[in-house]
């Protein structure tokens, strides 16, 4: 078969400060190929994409050739225009208008008067969405539509645009199986269209049932590409995690004793499923899997932030009952939520309030606050955790990501906890106070806390606990320890392959 | 070093806003020899009192990230209801605690559909707003009710003085005191600081945020409550119509002293100068023989101004 590449990227880089996202990477995408880049996070998956749909800008040296020509995107309306169509993870979509309108937004046909013509609207509307064997109609309104046919929709607002080459980014994360198989099928119609597509996907599984061409990135580097017949799920996985992992971690417990913390039979419909666990005093337990599989959601049930169906929860060997998050944190567990700015911090208020804020009644006699104890306390876990501060009055937003975090810290510590749960400990902060978060977590587990970190990054995960549970789906498929804690181990279990 | 003084001074609203009182009532003596008088500031004073009690409670709902636009009906429901109760027959005092008590009411709704079922407070208070006066309608069929031969100690919480102090004038004082300090040191009020700040980390911290609403609301209602009965006392007569655009009056207020719309901002202080500001500028309108009509638009401006002052300050930061 005659093969025209539609799309070829050249020594690709691009550096954001303090760190090299991509570095020389280069990629070939043929007209009618469905090509799957994987990679771990942060291997540069979606710093290409953002590149090759104009949302960034690559560093000077690379070249970009579309349909033969080198081409240079601005915008993302530019590469848009050119035939460049990029579904995003999160859709979207307007959800208080029809989906003609969504399709043609800003592009609707309109008469003389400009007014728009519906009937035209309507018609071109219902080509593109014949092409995907849907009911869908033109003038339904988006937010009745289900989340496989707001993709739907999505994939025909690229498709209206005449474009020449689709990025799907991790299509099927909100789908169920019979969707996904649906979007494959949409995907094989693309294909015969003569379209490119490039498939950004976590689940092995799927790129043998849609891919021809697989490329694999690690660190910023394009590690391989290959036919993805000539491949199996270990070699896919050995290239994408061989890296050696660094020693950069704290060295790992000896003092783990009895347990604090144990979870039984643990069941919420839809959401997670016979979750068993415990967690012994001293002991940093990873939590792993991928995006939507289901772990911070079981954190949040377990300290009574979301409700649960049925299962039981022991600390120190009582069983416990916990109602609402205030009761958790009375028994001394604490969690450490993943979204620090919207969920975790009050920026406006200062580095003292924050420090306060899940245990006033510590500061606080006869309803007063006695601001000179709050100070004091506040001043302890400043010099504790070497946030670094002018003034303990100084709001917060004015802090850096990795002190924010250290007060976030400070915040939980603050109620002397027994038990602690973070989720994504170290997301956005740099790599030195990466380090100094490792060390404080692992300080904190030795004098005897159970802490529980959930982290999408592996080498965070394996560098860090004493022992893994893998989460799939709702569902824990598995528990490594000790020398048991490879990266292809957890990745098998996560990907369930 | 003057320079870091001044970008200090410049960053204390509460200051910033005294500091144009002052220059403002200077220039004002000036122009009219009457304004510094004791009379004419005495009768200020007494004018602003209800209003300024009221801005106390809008400035914790705007801390708490809500407001509430049901003030001004509250207040004319507790002093129809108050005088009408004792025109019935009523003991003045049990009287007055019923139409407290039916301020506290019209809060705890509020509160109960904002906190708990999740409700906008403006659509929520918007319709108290209406409930509200519309009782107070149907409770006097749109006449007023004067009091006849109530007692004294009644009487001179909104009429008498002490010290040449109006009774009014120290309650407001003493509330607003009181009620500063409160929202300084003490843990209920600053939970509304971590509400209003960010509800989602209030909540992940253990802060029961329903709750804090409630309580918000039913305080901003009492506080309105209990403006309508020295409205009724200072008058002698209760109206219907008592309050009407107050709930604007006080938000502006309190916007003008630094209490932010997006909640998590605002001191008493300066909500109380904010309705001092307000008040001597329409005191100015009448002494200088401006027109009313114009009243409203210099509020207007001056809302505008000063929160875009405000604004222009902290950007260039």
């Amino acid at each position: 078969m005659e093969e025209k590449n539609i799309l070829k990227v050249e020594n690709i880089s691009k550096t954001f400060p303090g760190t090299k996202a991509l570095k020389d990477v280069s990629l070939e995408l043929a007209e009618g190929e469905v090509h799957a880049i994987i990679g771990e996070n942060g291997a540069g998956k979606s710093t290409l994409m953002n590149i090759l749909s104009g949302v960034l800008q690559a560093d000077y040296g690379g070249k970009i050739f579309f349909d033969g020509k080198e081409i240079k995107f601005n915008s993302p309306r530019e590469a848009q225009e050119k035939g460049i169509g990029f579904v995003h993870q999160e859709l979207s979509l307007c959800p208080h208008i029809s989906v003609a309108e969504n399709i043609y937004m800003g592009r609707t046909p309109k008469n003389k008067l400009g007014i728009i013509n519906f009937k035209k609207l309507y018609q071109k509307t219902s080509e593109i969405l014949d092409l995907f064997d849907s009911d869908i109609e033109a003038d339904a309104i988006v937010r009745n539509l289900n989340v496989a046919d707001r993709q739907i929709v999505e994939i025909g607002k690229a498709l209206s645009l005449n474009c020449k080459v689709l990025i799907l980014d991790e299509p099927t994360s909100s789908l169920n199986n019979v969707e996904s198989e649906n979007l494959f099928k949409i995907i094989k119609n693309i294909k015969q269209k003569n379209i490119g597509v490039l498939y950004i996907s976590h689940r092995l599984k799927e790129i043998y049932k849609v891919c021809d061409r697989v490329t694999i990135l690690r660190d910023g580097i394009r590690i391989d590409s290959l036919d993805v017949e000539k491949t199996n799920p270990e070699i896919l996985i050995e290239k994408m995690v061989g890296r050696s992992i660094s020693n950069f971690y704290p060295e790992k417990s000896k003092l783990i004793k009895d347990v604090i913390m144990s979870v039984n039979k643990l069941n919420k419909k839809g959401v997670f499923k016979d979750i068993n666990f415990y967690l012994k005093k001293g002991e940093i337990l990873g939590f792993s899997g991928l995006m939507g599989a289901g772990r911070t959601e079981v954190a949040r049930a377990i300290c009574g932030i979301d409700t649960f169906d049925e299962g039981e929860v022991f600390i120190e060997g009582k069983r416990v009952k916990i109602n609402d998050y205030n009761s958790a944190i009375k028994l001394g567990l604490g969690y450490i939520t993943e979204d620090r700015k919207n969920q975790g911090l009050f920026l406006k208020m200062s580095v003292r309030e924050n420090i306060s804020a899940a245990s006033l009644e510590k500061v606080t006699r006869n309803m007063l606050i006695r601001k000179s104890t709050e100070y004091v306390n506040g001043k302890k876990f400043i010099k504790k955790l070497n946030i670094k501060v002018s003034d303990i009055e100084q709001k917060m937003n004015s802090l850096s990501g990795g002190n924010q975090q250290k007060v976030l810290f400070a915040k939980w510590l603050n109620i002397d906890p027994k038990i602690i749960i973070m989720d994504e400990p170290t997301r956005g902060i740099d790599v030195g106070a990466k380090a100094e978060m490792h060390r404080m977590i692992r300080e904190l587990a030795e004098s005897g806390i159970g802490v529980i970190v959930i982290s999408s990054e592996l080498p965070e995960i394996i560098g860090m606990s004493d022992r893994v549970i893998v989460m799939h789906e709702g569902k824990i498929t598995g528990e490594v320890s000790n020398s048991d804690i490879t990266e292809k181990n957890i990745m098998m279990l996560a990907s369930k392959k | 070093m003057t320079n870091n003084l001044f970008e200090k001074f410049k960053n204390i609203r509460e200051l910033s806003i005294l500091v144009i009182i002052i220059i403002f009532s200077f220039i004002l003596r000036f122009l009219t020899p009457y304004f510094l008088t004791y009379n004419n500031l005495k009768t200020v004073a007494i004018g602003l009192s209800a209003d300024g009690i009221i801005a106390i409670g809008m400035t914790i709902a705007l801390i708490s990230g809500g407001f509430d636009l049901s003030v001004g009906s509250v207040m004319a429901l507790s002093g129809v209801t108050t005088a009408t109760l004792y025109a019935g027959g009523f003991n003045i005092w049990l009287a007055v605690l019923i139409g407290l008590l039916i301020s506290a009411l019209c809060g705890l709704v509020n509160g109960y559909f904002i906190g708990k079922v999740g409700l906008n407070p403006f659509i929520t208070t918007l319709g108290m707003m209406g409930i509200a006066r519309g009782v107070a309608y149907i409770i006097t069929e749109g006449a007023y009710i004067s009091l006849y031969d109530v007692s004294n100690i009644f009487s001179s919480l909104g009429g008498g003085d002490i010290f040449s102090i109006p009774y009014i004038v120290l309650i407001f004082i003493m509330i607003a005191c009181f009620a500063d300090f409160s929202l300084r040191k003490s843990s209920p009020l600053r939970k509304v600081f971590y509400t209003g700040s960010n509800e989602e980390a209030a909540i992940l911290s253990g802060i029961n945020t329903q709750k804090v609403k409630l309580y918000v609301f039913v305080l901003t209602a009492i506080l309105a409550g209990i403006a309508g009965i020295l409205t009724l006392s200072r008058f002698q007569v209760a109206t219907p119509t008592a309050g009407t655009g107050a709930e604007l009056r006080v938000i502006s207020a309190a916007v003008i002293g630094g209490a932010s719309l997006k909640g998590g901002e605002g001191t008493i202080f300066g909500a109380v100068l904010g309705v001092i500001l307000l008040n001597i500028i329409n005191n100015a309108l009448i002494l200088l023989n401006v027109s009313v009509y114009s009243q409203e638009l210099v509020n207007g401006v001056v809302l505008i101004s000063a929160v875009t002052l405000d604004y222009l300050s902290h950007k260039s930061k």
